[in-house]
């Protein structure tokens, strides 16, 4: 669709990995054997067929001249015309059956293969460990769904039938060339050879400033980005013209690039056209000028040069050149589409979160002595099952929310040290809240208690196993999360809620927005909890969001809760109202709690304050305000958090 | 649509030249292009009737002409297009920008700013590439198939009828493909929107997703999404899969005919009403037409798919700024006295609830006012309501004794500096920054309100000082250092009134306390109208506006509102609570 946009990554084409056209023909291949195959037959057919008109021309053409040189009428010769041309047509409808065929099957084999590694792309991309998530930008993640696809797409249904299409033409018409006449055939590769120069001369400037263009582009597109979400302050201070000069400045840049490197690339369209031209009247006067010599014709048919073979020959001049200049449309989809197939292959060759975890979660009976024996169904008491291999026994051990970190250390790089030397314990049912600077390692410390990332060094223990041994679909699922940026999904506010625990009824989910304390607003809403819930819950106030998140948490019962700056970002009225439901919620569970206003710690079991990954307080509110330390000072305000 | 075109055709500007050249040049090109095919046929002719080396050097001195001649055109034509479509959507952008630039905050609000660039890139890039399309296939296309259909007539005489059927042939069925498609094909693609909505949905949400292990469940939605967008996209695409053969079918009908009834002409006529020659260009007019007739069906889809882009760019160009300087507009402030005078004000028309309602007060030159009250209170409703950021619903807003109305907006913006809640820095150095302020601030100013707002400390920390390079939105300093260098950078106007919406919240007390007491030194005849969230951000202020729901509740001291204002005396406990426990 955005050929401005395409032409660019020209540039791309020494990134691209050898092999990567193979992979992708393979991979259709593998999709879609038979179809594939069969379309490459009716390609080739459909080609072959199109090239082949020009013989008919020249016999056709020959029994012409045998007519005036014999004085025949067409009495005489129609017979003979029309049975070429009958033959010429059993061709044309099988060529036609072919193309119709390969088309409508291109469309399957295109839509099948992109629907395909689509969703190859996105199973690999739920398998994928945060650090994957972490590292790369979310827009460039999503744009392998959507540029590079559409790029594909282009690349697959286009240029490859293209390319087979007008290689064969391109082949087979050379041969009947060579059949005719070579002299007229060297005439055309001359021409070729020009064309290939000018293709390669005027589309390599065009792409050193397509590139150009684009980073043009970006340069406009990064300014208005910050004036437009600026925009209110440009106002404030009368700032218009000068921001309207810059954007003119870099504007002017990009039309300069934009204008060249479009120059460059219309006028390939009519230098090859003439080139093409200019080949066709060499062809008729070189030819004229043979048939007029009486020269001495060299080719595998062994005919003499003559009209019948000059007249055909314009034609296939015309294809010739018309052909290469269809290819070299084709140059620019095909290094864009290889470029995204190889971002696209890049993220399905990405290594999944591994898991060695054997104890798993299951639903158990607790009998009245205490012994715990494995149920089938759902009975509201879960345990930990622990195969040993040792010994090859099978242990059960209550969940209960015991979570204990000791001297972990941990970095995102190596040498970067995040967490040094964290121990903290939380005893079922306690609360424990982290306070400290952005970047202090809270945050770090609960993506380490559900694994996201792996400690590098010390053990933490879930309920006394090591959470390394966990399962870890299994440990997350033993604890909730609340986070500051809530994210809701498409759908209906139930739904919503729903996504805790997949197999919770309507009640279950009401009860956990009862909980929460979200139900007084649902209710209000026009639909209820059938209110469908678009773009993050865009409908919903931040306030609102954040409570049908913490619902979602609700229903899931977990023994173990993460609220990450759940109300950091909420207004101090509604955090009132958004604290008495995590209120609710945390009740009777192992609480980890990061919070930017100190007022939602202060009851909190166990308070740790971190400093640059390290814990330098320890101990609950009224300890931390007497020892009058970092604590003590943030909480009077004395102190600047971030 | 037609509309859109109207307002688009503006933004062509001083590129009206290289607009109408494009097409004069194609036109060369493509009469050049006619024209050899009918003068090849004579050589052919001349040839087969065994003509001479001279007659023959004679047409091809004659075809290599024209050939120049169509390639110069073809040129011209290329270069004038790339500079009219590029000139186009320069002007394109400057003109969107312009028109944001003019926008009011009741403009801005109504759109996001992300769809805003999208506007300003991917959908003039768009509209770029439809524009250099239609400028150089708009006469092409028409010209090719007059002059080819002419040639074709004078050349092969009743042969040429055979494009009264394959030309509407191919014309109609290019048509029923794109009507059938084009709601296909629009249903699709907003299907495929939701669906890569929801991959940005996965991808933003997905510690939501692993920490729910959620990883099975979404695989299966979304397969479901993309099984469904797959099988709609193979449906239309099917149709669309008629294009091609539909034009082989024409050439094929084309090639039998003029080969049959051609040859018979030939024979009986013994080449005096058709000749090898035209046979051989009634071929290639035939294909002529036909790619034509493809390329204009590849126009078409161009547009629709740009008059989408178009749309929205014309939603930008035609929305009128809802506030503009009065004619013969008041270009001084006299002082800082502010006055409400019965204001209500409610964000839309449509709006159920007034967001400010019945508010009165005076606020002297140079006096210190406090505004404080819940969240939804409407605070920085009223204090935008002072450099016109917004017009009253009813009532009146008066600054220097003067209504707001009738100020020209940058003298009254200049005057009335507001340091807004949520602010941001622009990429550049320090400098930079603060001279949005005062583009010809002297360094003894900036110096100057540095130390007022005790920024002064922190940027002689940094390596390079002031000329230390801020990033895009200010990100590589603190919070704190943001909301110091804004409220400097606001000094910087000497305004007559400073506002300051919440804007030492992430700066520490004492801090604070340090800024507050700077400016009452450096700008004691400046109106100062703070909103605050802590008490002690507005205690000392000579007076406080208390606000509830909309509505003045109280004004008054610190002193009188605690013994008479409720909401005051809950907000002052519920802040120094903390803090008692230890004393």
């Amino acid at each position: 669709m955005n050929k401005t946009g395409k032409r660019s990554s020209v540039g791309k084409m020494k990134m691209i990995k050898k092999g990567t056209a193979g992979r992708i023909i393979k991979t259709v291949f593998h999709y879609y054997p038979v179809m594939t195959s069969l379309t490459v037959v009716c390609i080739l057919i459909s080609a072959v067929v199109s090239s082949i008109p020009s013989v008919f021309m020249q016999n056709v053409i020959e029994i012409i001249e045998q007519s005036w040189r014999q004085k025949l009428t067409w009495a005489d010769v129609g017979g003979e015309i029309i049975r070429k041309v009958l033959l010429l047509i059993v061709m044309y409808i099988i060529s036609l059956a072919a193309s119709i065929a390969y088309n409508r099957m291109m469309a399957v084999i295109t839509q099948g293969s992109l629907n395909k590694l689509r969703k190859d792309m996105f199973g690999v991309m739920q398998s994928l460990p945060i650090k994957y998530f972490d590292q790369n930008d979310r827009g460039d993640i999503m744009s392998r769904y959507t540029n590079d696809i559409d790029a594909l797409r282009e690349m697959i249904s286009q240029s490859f039938p293209q390319l087979l299409m007008s290689g064969t033409v391109v082949i087979s018409v050379f041969f009947i060339m060579i059949y005719y006449s070579l002299w007229l055939t060297l005439l055309i590769i001359l021409g070729c050879v020009i064309m290939y120069l000018a293709i390669n001369k005027c589309g390599s400037v065009s792409a050193g400033y397509f590139f150009r263009q684009q980073e043009s582009l970006g340069k406009v597109e990064a300014y208005a980005e910050e004036i437009m979400n600026g925009q209110k302050v440009v106002k404030v201070f009368s700032h218009e013209p000068e921001c309207e000069k810059e954007f003119r400045k870099r504007n002017e840049k990009l039309f300069r690039d934009s204008d060249t490197a479009n120059k460059y690339a219309n006028i390939l369209g009519p230098i090859l056209m003439n080139i093409g031209n200019l080949n066709y009247v060499l062809v008729a006067v070189i030819g004229g000028i043979l048939i007029a010599a009486k020269a001495k014709n060299i080719s595998l048919s062994g005919l003499p040069i003559g009209i019948s073979i000059v007249v055909p020959f314009l034609n296939m001049t015309k294809q010739f050149t018309g052909n290469i200049n269809q290819v070299s449309h084709q140059i620019n989809p095909i290094v864009m589409g290889l470029a995204g197939a190889q971002r696209i292959f890049s993220l399905t060759d990405e290594k999944p979160e591994t898991d060695d975890g054997y104890v798993t979660l299951v639903n158990v009976d607790v009998s009245p002595d205490g012994q715990i024996t494995e149920a089938e169904k759902r009975t509201g008491k879960w345990a930990w099952k622990h195969p040993h291999s040792a010994d090859s026994t099978v242990t059960y051990k209550l969940l209960e929310g015991d979570v204990r970190l000791n001297h972990v250390d941990f970095s995102y790089e190596p040498g970067k040290q995040i967490l040094h030397d964290i121990s903290v314990y939380a005893k079922p049912g306690q609360k424990v809240a982290f306070v400290g600077a952005t970047g202090a390692g809270k945050t770090t410390i609960t993506n380490l208690i559900n694994r996201f990332y792996d400690i590098e060094d010390g053990k933490i223990r879930y309920d006394s196993i090591n959470i390394n041994k966990i399962k870890k679909s299994d440990l997350r699922r033993s604890m909730g999360i609340v986070l500051q940026d809530v994210n809701l999904f498409t759908g209906t506010v139930m739904e919503n809620i729903r996504y805790g625990k997949i197999d919770a009824s309507d009640e279950d989910c009401v009860k956990a927005a009862k909980l929460a304390g979200a139900d007084d607003f649902i209710t209000r809403l026009p639909k209820g909890y059938d209110t469908m819930l678009t773009g993050n819950g865009a409908n919903l106030s931040q306030g609102q969001r954040q409570l049908v998140s913490i619902a979602r948490a609700a229903v899931a019962d977990p023994p173990v809760m993460i609220m990450d700056e759940a109300t950091s970002s909420i207004d101090t009225r509604t955090e009132q109202i958004v604290q008495r439901g995590m209120d609710a919620l945390m009740k009777g569970r192992t609480v980890f709690v990061i919070a930017h206003r100190l007022s939602t710690v202060r009851n909190s079991d166990v308070i740790i304050v971190l400093d640059h990954g390290r814990i330098i307080e320890k101990g609950n509110h009224e300890e931390l305000i007497r020892q009058r330390g970092m604590y003590y000072r943030l909480y009077t305000g004395a102190f600047e958090l971030e | 649509m037609k509309e859109n075109i109207k307002t688009l055709s503006k933004s062509i500007g001083e590129y009206k030249k290289q607009v109408i050249m494009t097409p004069f040049f194609v036109l060369i090109e493509v009469v050049m292009e006619c024209i050899i095919p009918f003068f090849t046929s004579g050589l052919v002719n001349n040839i087969r009737a065994g003509c001479g080396i001279d007659v023959i050097l004679n047409y091809s001195v004659k075809l290599v002409i024209m050939a120049l001649t169509s390639f110069a055109g073809g040129t011209v034509a290329a270069v004038t297009c790339a500079k009219a479509s590029a000139g186009f959507a320069k002007n394109l952008r400057n003109d969107i920008f312009h028109n944001i630039q003019s926008f009011s905050f009741e403009n801005i609000d109504s759109f996001l700013p992300a769809s805003l660039v999208t506007r300003l890139t991917t959908d003039v890039s768009n509209i770029q590439m439809a524009f250099m399309m239609i400028i150089r296939t708009a006469v092409r296309f028409p010209f090719t198939l007059v002059f080819a259909f002419v040639m074709a007539f004078v050349m092969g005489g009743k042969l040429a009828f055979i494009f009264f059927f394959t030309v509407p042939f191919l014309a109609f069925g290019l048509i029923a493909v794109i009507k059938t498609t084009t709601p296909l094909f629009n249903a699709v693609f907003k299907k495929y929107d939701r669906m890569n909505e929801s991959v940005e949905e996965n991808i933003s949400g997905i510690r939501v997703v692993k920490s729910f292990v959620r990883e099975k469940f979404e695989k299966r939605k979304f397969s479901k999404t993309s099984d469904d967008v797959c099988k709609d996209f193979t449906k239309a695409e099917k149709i669309l899969a008629w294009n091609n053969p539909m034009m082989q079918f024409c050439i094929y009908v084309v090639m039998v005919v003029v080969l049959i009834f051609g040859s018979n002409i030939i024979i009986t006529t013994t080449g005096a009403d058709l000749d090898v020659g035209q046979l051989s260009a009634l071929l290639t007019y035939s294909f002529m037409m036909l790619q034509s007739l493809m390329m204009l069906s590849m126009v078409f889809v161009m547009i629709i798919i740009s008059e989408e882009s178009a749309q929205r760019v014309c939603e930008v160009l035609n929305q009128k700024s809802t506030l503009t300087s009065p004619e013969n507009a008041v270009k001084t402030v006299n002082d800082g006295s502010v006055d409400f005078d019965k204001v209500s004000f409610k964000y839309s028309e449509k709006a159920k609830k007034y967001a400010l309602s019945d508010v009165n007060f005076h606020i002297s030159s140079g006096e210190t006012i406090g505004i404080i009250g819940g969240t939804g209170s409407s605070k920085s409703t009223l204090i935008q309501l002072i450099p016109r950021l917004y017009d009253v619903s009813s009532g009146s807003v008066s600054v220097g004794g003067i209504n707001v109305k009738k100020y020209d907006l940058k003298t009254l913006r200049d005057s009335v500096a507001v340091v807004l809640q949520k602010n941001v820095l622009f990429s550049g150095t320090v400098r930079d920054n603060l001279k949005w302020g005062n583009k010809d601030a002297t360094e003894e100013q900036i110096e100057n309100a540095c130390r007022a707002s005790c920024a002064d400390e922190f940027i002689s920390e940094m390596p390079k000082g002031l000329d230390t390079y801020i990033e895009q939105g200010g990100t590589n300093v603190s919070g704190g250092q943001k909301q110091r260098l804004c409220i400097a950078r606001a000094l910087l106007k000497s305004p007559k009134i400073l506002i300051l919406d919440d804007s030492t919240s992430a700066v520490d007390t004492a801090t604070e306390a340090k800024i507050n007491l700077a400016m009452k030194k450096y700008i004691p005849e400046t109106t100062k109208i703070i909103i605050a969230q802590r008490i002690s951000s507005v205690k000392n202020a000579d007076r406080i506006i208390v606000m509830d729901g909309g509505k003045i509740s109280d004004i008054g001291t610190d002193s009188e509102l605690m013994e008479r204002s409720e909401i005051y005396r809950e907000v002052c406990i519920s802040q120094t609570k903390g803090a008692e426990i230890d004393e």
